[in-house]
C-alpha cells in the first residue's frame, strides 16, 4: 500500500474480501504518520530514519509504516497473528517497496501523484504479499 | 481533664457501656476540634486495619486446609478475599499481589462450556481490579500488559456457541471497563498518547459489540411464535444469583455434564430472546461517541473520522437516518479533501440510502450527483441505476429504492415519496457544487485575459459530464460581477417532458459521457467598465424543469469543484501526449479555468508628438509643443490633454517643475506642476493640432513628463453604437542643467587672488560666467547688486549685454570695489550678481530669466599702513621716471616709520634712500623718487621697504601687494620708428 499527499497512489490487499476496512485502517493510520513526521521534523533531515516502525496495534492487524524523503508514505497492515514478520523483514520489505517506487517515479511516462497501474510494481507487491500470507 | 465534673462524667460512661477509658473520645467545640477528630480517625483505622488483618489471617487459615486438586475452585475464592481484604486494608501492594496470584489461578482451573462464564466473569472481575492497583500505582503500563493478557488468555474462549453473543458481550465490557479505567486515569494526572488512549478501548470495544449485534441478529432469529418460556428459567427462588457467572437454572452445579438438557435448552432460548431486546445499536454508537470523543483529543482526526462513519452506519442500522445522515455529512469533505475515493464512496452510498429513506429530495440529489461523478468508484450498472433515479427525480417521480435497504422501511419511505411528489411548489434545488464532486464538470473561460471595450468579450463555457447516460439540462446561465451581462449569456431550450426519457444525443442541451460540450458566449462590454474586471461570478447549469424538479447547479466562480485545482495541476504536471482530436473538440485536461478579464479602452487611433529641445535649462521657460494627430474616421470629441509631471515622482519635483500653457511671462511657484484635461476641443479626421506647453524646472535633473489625450469616439460593435472614451498617453523624460556656471573671485589691482580684503583699499570682483547649455545662451543684462557695506569705486555697468554664448566659452566682468572698515572679523555680505538671460532660439517670445548669483563673503582685514604708487605705466631708457609714493595711516596713532629704498641694477635713482618719519592718524606722507632706468625690459624697480614700529608685523610681503616691483622699460626711441620697423 501506497500513497503521498494523503491520498492512495496504490492499494492492493490480500485477502481482498474486506478491503473498505483495509482502506479506512491505513487512512486512519496517516494521523500516527502525520505526528511522527512532524515530531521529526524538528530532528535533521538528513538524517532521519525513513522507518516509522509500528504505527499502532489493534486487536487484529499491526500498522506499519514508512515515509520517504519526499514524505511519500508506505502503510503495510499485516495481521497481528503472523509472528513470523519481524521488524527486520518488515524493513527490507519496505525498503524493497521504496526501491520499486522509485523505478516508476524514473518512467519519464510516470506523473508524480498519478495513481499507480504499472505491471512490475504490481507483480512485485503480489509476490511480496504471497510471501507474507 | 481538669474539669472534674466531666472526668466523672467520663468515667461513669464509660462503666455503663462498659469501655476502657481509652476509647472514649471526647470532641471538645474548641479551636482543636481537626486535631481530635484526626485522633479519632487515626483510631478507626487502627481497629480497621487490625479487623482486616485477623480476616487475612482467617481466610489464610482457611487456605492452608485446601489442596489444589480437590478445592481448585476455593482458592481462587480465597485469593481473592485476601486480596480484597488487603485492599480495604489500604495495603494495595499486597493486594496486587494476592489479586495476580488469583488471576492466575483462575486460569489454571479447567475451563467447559458449562463454567466459562463463571471463569470469565471472575477473570474479568479480577483483572478489573489488577488494572485499577496498576493505574493507581502509576504503572500504566503494567496495567496494559495485563489488560493484554487477559484478553489475549479469553479471547478464545467464546464458550457455548449458542450464546456467542454472551462472549462478545463480555469482550465489550471489558474494552470498555479497561478504557473507563484508563480514561479515570487520565483524569487523575496520567498522560496517554496518540497510539495508547482510552479511544482505542472504546472502540474495540465497540467491535465486538458490533460482533455482538451480528451473532445477535444469526443467533436469535426465532420466529415471532417462539414464546418465552414458562417458567423462566432465568428467575431464580431469591431473585440473585448465588455465584457470580453462574447459570440461574443450573446454581452450585460443579459437574462440567448437563444434568437437564431441556432445562438447558430452555434456558439458551431465553437468554436469546432476552438478547433479542438489548438495543445494540445505541451501546455501539455511545462506544464509538466515547472514543470519537479520545480521538478528538489526541489528535487523531481520521481516526475520528473513521469512527463518525461507523456511528453513522449504526444510526442507519438504527433507523435514525438524520442522525446517520448528519454525521456522514459532517465527515464526507474530510475523505473528499485528502482524495479517498473508495472510501468517500461507500459513505455517499449510505448516505444515498438514508436520504432515499427520509425522502430528502436535496441530499438525495447531491449525493446522486456526486455518485455519479468522476470521483466515485461505483460500478457502471451501479451508476446507471443512480442516474435513472435522478432522472425520475427531475421529472418530480419516486426513485426506484436503494438496494439492501429495510423493506419495511423502503414501504414507508415510498410513502414519503409520494407525498413529495403530490406536494406542489418547493421542487427548485439549488445545489453549490464548490464543495463536492458532482459528475457535471465545468470551466468557463475569457478568450482573452483582458479586452478592448470597441471588441465583444467572448468566452466560453466547457460541460463535461461523467455519467453513464447522456444527460439533458434545461438552461445553462452565467452570472457575472456587473449583472446586466447576465441577459445576455443564457442558453435556453423548452423540452417536453417526455424528452427526457429519449436517449437522443443530438440536441444542444444534451450533454454526452465523456464528451466536452463548448458553448460560446459574445457580448460587448459597457463603456461604463473600461479599466474594471469583468469576472464571472457563478455557472449555473439547470437540470430538470421547472414543471417537474429543477436542480440548479452552481459553480462559483469560473466552474471547477472539490478536485478539479489537484486535477489541473496533475494535468499540468503530466507530459502524457494526447490522442489528436477534431478540430471542436478539446481535451478537457488541458482546459483552463479563465474567470474574469479586464475590460480595457479602445485603442486610441491618434498620434502625439513632441518637439522640445532637451535638456532644459534651469529656471527658464521651457518649451515644448505637443502635436496630436487624428487618425480616426469620425470626430474625436471632447479632446482633452493633460500635461505635466508625471504622478508619483519625487515630491520635490512637484514644488520645483510648473507648467503652464503661456510662455511669454515667467510663471511663479504658484503654478501647478500639472494641468489636467485641458480642453482642446474637437478633432475632425486627419485634423492635426498643436499645443505649446511651457514648463520651467526649478532644480537640475530629470523629470518625467506626462502628456495625455482623451477623448471620445462613437465606434459600431456588433451593430450596437457606443461611445467610448479612448486615450493615449506618451511620457518623456526631460533633463534640466544649469544653463552656466558662474565662477567669483576676488583680486587685488594688481590682479593677485586676494583670500582677504584690506578695508578701505580698492580690490577688483571678477565675475565668470561659463556656459553649460548645449545650446547657445543669450546673456540679456548683467547686474551687480552690492552689499551695504560695499561700495563701488567706479560705475557699475554691465560688460556682457547681448553677448551670446556658445557651449564652453565663458563671459567674464571686473568691477572695482572697495570696503569700509568694519568691526566685525567674520566675512562681509558682498551681494548678489544677477544675470538675466534666455535661450537664444530664433523664437522671439521667450522670456528672459533672472538668475541671481549670491556673491562670497569676504573677510575685511583693517591694515596699519597703505602704500600705493603713483607711477607712469612705463619707462624709457635714460629718461627720468617720476615716481611717488603715498604712505597712509590707517590707524589712530602716530606711527613712526622707516622708509628705505634699496638700489636695483637697472635704475639710477634720486630721492630719500633712507629716512624716518612720523605720520599722524589719517594723514599721509608723501615720498617722491625720480627712477632713471639704464636698461630696456621688464625691470625690477627698486624697492621701498617700509618698517613700522609698532606694527612689526607689517612685513614688506604685504607692502608687495600694493605698489609695483617691476616695470617695463622701453628702448631709447628713435625718431623714425616706423621706417625702422618696415625695413626690418
Amino acid at each position: 500500500l501506497l500513497c503521498s499527499q494523503n491520498y492512495p497512489l496504490y492499494i492492493q490487499s490480500v485477502p481482498t474480501e474486506n478491503e473498505l476496512k483495509f482502506h479506512y485502517t491505513v487512512h486512519t493510520s496517516l494521523d500516527v504518520v502525520d505526528e511522527k513526521i512532524s515530531a521529526m521534523g524538528k530532528a535533521l533531515v538528513d538524517q532521519r530514519e525513513l522507518y516509522l516502525g509500528l504505527l499502532y496495534p489493534t486487536e487484529d492487524y499491526k500498522v506499519y509504516g514508512y515515509v520517504t524523503n519526499s514524505k511519500v508514505k508506505f502503510v503495510m497492515v499485516v495481521d497481528s497473528s503472523n509472528t513470523a514478520l519481524r521488524d527486520n523483514e518488515i524493513r527490507s520489505m519496505f525498503r524493497k517497496l521504496h526501491n520499486s517506487y522509485t523505478d516508476i517515479m524514473c518512467n519519464p511516462f510516470y506523473n508524480p501523484g498519478d495513481r499507480i497501474h504499472s505491471r512490475a510494481f504490481d507483480t512485485m507487491v503480489n509476490s511480496m504479499m504471497m510471501q507474507v500470507c | 481533664g481538669e474539669d472534674v465534673i466531666a472526668s466523672e462524667r467520663a468515667a461513669a460512661l464509660c462503666n455503663a457501656c462498659d469501655l476502657s477509658g481509652k476509647s472514649l473520645f471526647v470532641l471538645p467545640h474548641t479551636d482543636h476540634l481537626v486535631g481530635y477528630i484526626i485522633r479519632l480517625e487515626n483510631a478507626f483505622y487502627e481497629h480497621a486495619q487490625t479487623y482486616y488483618y485477623t480476616e487475612i489471617r482467617r481466610v489464610k487459615s482457611h487456605k492452608e486446609f485446601l489442596n489444589k486438586t480437590t478445592h481448585q475452585l476455593l482458592f481462587v475464592r480465597h485469593q481473592f478475599k485476601i486480596a480484597f481484604f488487603s485492599e480495604l486494608k489500604q495495603d494495595t501492594q499486597n493486594a496486587l499481589k494476592n489479586y495476580r496470584t488469583a488471576y492466575n489461578l483462575v486460569h489454571e482451573l479447567r475451563a467447559h462450556e458449562t463454567n466459562m462464564l463463571e471463569i470469565k466473569t471472575m477473570a474479568g472481575f479480577i483483572n478489573y481490579k489488577i488494572c485499577r492497583l496498576c493505574f493507581q500505582h502509576n504503572t500504566p503500563l503494567d496495567a496494559i500488559a495485563q489488560f493484554r493478557k487477559h484478553i489475549d488468555l479469553c479471547k478464545k474462549k467464546i464458550g457455548s456457541a449458542e450464546l456467542a453473543f454472551e462472549h462478545a458481550a463480555w469482550m465489550s465490557k471489558q474494552f470498555q471497563a479497561f478504557g473507563d479505567l484508563f480514561d479515570e486515569a487520565i483524569k487523575l494526572g496520567l498522560t496517554a498518547i496518540q497510539t495508547q488512549n482510552p479511544g482505542f478501548y472504546y472502540q474495540q470495544a465497540a467491535y465486538y459489540a458490533q460482533e455482538r449485534k451480528q451473532l445477535a441478529s444469526m443467533l436469535c432469529n426465532h420466529d415471532s411464535s417462539v414464546t418465552y418460556p414458562n417458567p423462566d428459567p432465568l428467575e431464580t427462588q431469591t431473585g440473585v444469583l448465588d455465584f457470580y457467572g453462574q447459570r440461574p437454572w443450573r446454581q452450585g452445579i460443579l459437574s462440567f455434564d448437563l444434568s437437564d438438557p431441556e432445562k438447558e435448552k430452555m434456558g439458551i432460548l431465553s437468554l436469546q430472546l432476552k438478547e433479542k431486546n438489548v438495543l445494540h445499536s445505541e451501546l455501539i454508537i455511545t462506544l464509538l461517541s466515547n472514543a470519537v470523543a479520545q480521538f478528538k483529543k489526541y489528535k487523531c482526526p481520521r481516526m475520528k473520522s473513521h469512527l463518525m462513519v461507523q456511528m453513522g452506519e449504526e444510526y442507519y442500522y438504527a433507523k435514525d437516518y438524520a442522525k446517520a445522515l448528519k454525521l456522514l455529512d459532517y465527515v464526507m469533505c474530510d475523505y473528499r479533501s485528502e482524495g479517498w475515493w473508495t472510501l468517500l464512496t461507500s459513505i455517499l452510498t449510505t448516505a444515498l440510502k438514508c436520504s432515499y429513506l427520509m425522502a430528502q429530495l436535496k441530499d438525495y440529489i447531491t449525493y446522486s450527483l456526486e455518485l455519479l461523478g468522476r470521483a466515485s468508484t461505483l460500478k457502471d450498472d451501479q451508476k446507471s441505476r443512480i442516474e435513472k433515479n435522478l432522472i425520475k427525480v427531475l421529472m418530480n417521480e419516486s426513485p426506484d429504492p436503494e438496494p439492501d435497504c429495510d423493506t419495511a422501511a423502503v414501504k414507508a419511505s415510498q410513502k414519503l415519496w409520494a407525498d413529495r411528489v403530490s406536494l406542489a411548489g418547493s421542487n427548485i434545488f439549488t445545489i453549490e457544487v464548490q464543495d463536492f464532486i458532482p459528475f457535471v464538470q465545468c470551466k468557463a473561460k475569457f478568450l482573452a485575459p483582458s479586452f478592448h471595450v470597441d471588441v465583444p468579450v467572448q468566452f466560453d463555457v466547457y460541460l463535461r459530464a461523467d455519467c453513464p447516460h447522456p444527460i439533458r439540462f434545461s438552461k445553462l446561465c452565467i452570472s457575472f460581477n456587473n449583472q446586466d451581462y447576465n441577459q445576455y449569456c443564457v442558453v435556453e431550450e423548452a423540452y417536453q417532458k417526455s424528452d427526457i426519457l429519449e436517449q437522443s444525443s443530438q440536441g444542444t442541451m444534451c450533454l454526452v459521457p465523456g464528451k466536452t460540450r463548448k458553448f460560446s458566449f459574445k457580448f460587448v462590454a459597457k463603456t461604463e467598465d473600461v479599466g474594471k474586471k469583468i469576472e464571472i461570478t457563478s455557472v449555473d447549469l439547470i437540470l430538470g424543469s421547472e414543471s417537474g424538479r429543477c436542480v440548479i447547479l452552481n459553480w462559483r466562480g469560473g466552474g471547477g469543484d472539490a478536485s478539479s485545482s489537484q486535477e489541473a495541476l496533475q494535468a499540468a504536471r503530466s507530459f502524457k501526449r494526447r490522442p489528436k482530436l477534431p478540430d471542436n473538440e478539446v481535451h478537457w485536461e488541458t482546459l483552463t479555468i479563465q474567470a474574469s478579464t479586464m475590460i480595457i479602452s479602445r485603442v486610441p487611433n491618434i498620434s502625439v508628438h513632441l518637439r522640445h529641445e532637451p535638456p532644459a535649462l534651469t529656471n527658464e521657460m521651457y518649451c515644448l509643443i505637443v502635436t496630436v494627430q487624428s487618425h480616426e474616421e469620425t470626430v474625436a470629441k471632447d479632446v482633452k490633454l493633460t500635461a505635466g509631471l508625471k504622478p508619483g515622482q519625487d515630491a520635490n519635483l512637484t514644488q520645483k517643475t510648473q507648467v503652464t500653457l503661456h510662455g511669454t511671462d515667467a510663471c511663479d511657484d504658484s503654478f501647478p506642476a500639472l494641468l489636467p484635461d485641458i480642453p482642446v476641443g474637437d478633432l475632425q479626421p486627419g485634423e492635426k493640432l498643436e499645443k505649446p506647453i511651457y514648463i520651467r524646472c526649478g532644480t537640475v535633473g530629470a523629470r518625467m513628463f506626462l502628456f495625455y489625450i482623451s477623448y471620445l469616439i462613437n465606434t459600431v460593435v456588433e451593430g450596437k453604437e457606443i461611445l467610448c472614451r479612448c486615450h493615449r498617453d506618451e511620457t518623456v523624460t526631460i533633463d534640466t542643467v544649469f544653463p552656466f556656471d558662474v565662477a567669483v573671485k576676488f583680486v587685488s589691482t594688481k590682479l593677485e587672488h586676494l583670500d582677504r580684503v584690506f578695508a578701505d583699499i580698492p580690490f577688483l570682483l571678477m565675475t565668470d560666467i561659463l556656459s553649460a547649455s548645449p545650446w547657445p545662451v543669450t546673456i540679456v543684462t548683467s547686474k551687480l547688486q552690492l552689499s551695504a557695506s560695499m561700495t563701488p569705486v567706479d560705475q557699475l555697468e554691465s560688460y556682457v549685454e547681448n553677448v551670446v554664448l556658445q557651449t564652453g566659452e565663458s563671459a567674464s566682468e571686473c568691477f572695482c570695489l572697495r570696503c569700509p572698515p568694519v568691526t566685525t572679523a567674520s566675512g562681509v555680505a558682498t551681494g548678489c550678481y544677477i544675470i538675466t538671460w534666455k535661450r537664444s532660439s530664433p523664437v522671439e517670445s521667450v522670456p528672459v530669466v533672472n538668475t541671481v548669483i549670491t556673491l562670497p563673503h569676504v573677510i575685511v582685514e583693517s591694515i596699519p599702513l597703505h602704500v600705493n604708487a603713483d607711477l607712469p605705466s612705463f619707462g624709457r631708457v635714460r629718461e627720468s621716471l617720476p615716481v611717488r609714493y603715498h604712505l597712509q595711516n590707517k590707524t589712530n596713532l602716530v606711527q613712526d616709520v622707516e622708509v628705505s629704498v634699496e638700489p636695483s641694477d637697472a635704475f639710477m635713482f634720486s630721492g630719500l634712500k633712507q629716512i624716518r618719519l612720523r605720520i599722524l592718524p589719517g594723514s599721509q606722507q608723501e615720498m617722491l623718487y625720480n627712477f632713471y632706468p639704464l636698461m630696456a625690459g621688464y625691470q625690477q624697480l627698486p624697492s621701498l621697504h617700509v618698517n613700522l614700529m609698532r606694527f612689526p608685523n607689517f612685513t614688506n610681503q604685504l607692502l608687495r601687494r600694493f605698489i609695483p616691483t617691476h616695470i617695463f622699460v622701453k628702448p631709447q626711441g628713435r625718431q623714425a620708428d616706423d621706417n625702422s620697423i618696415a625695413a626690418a
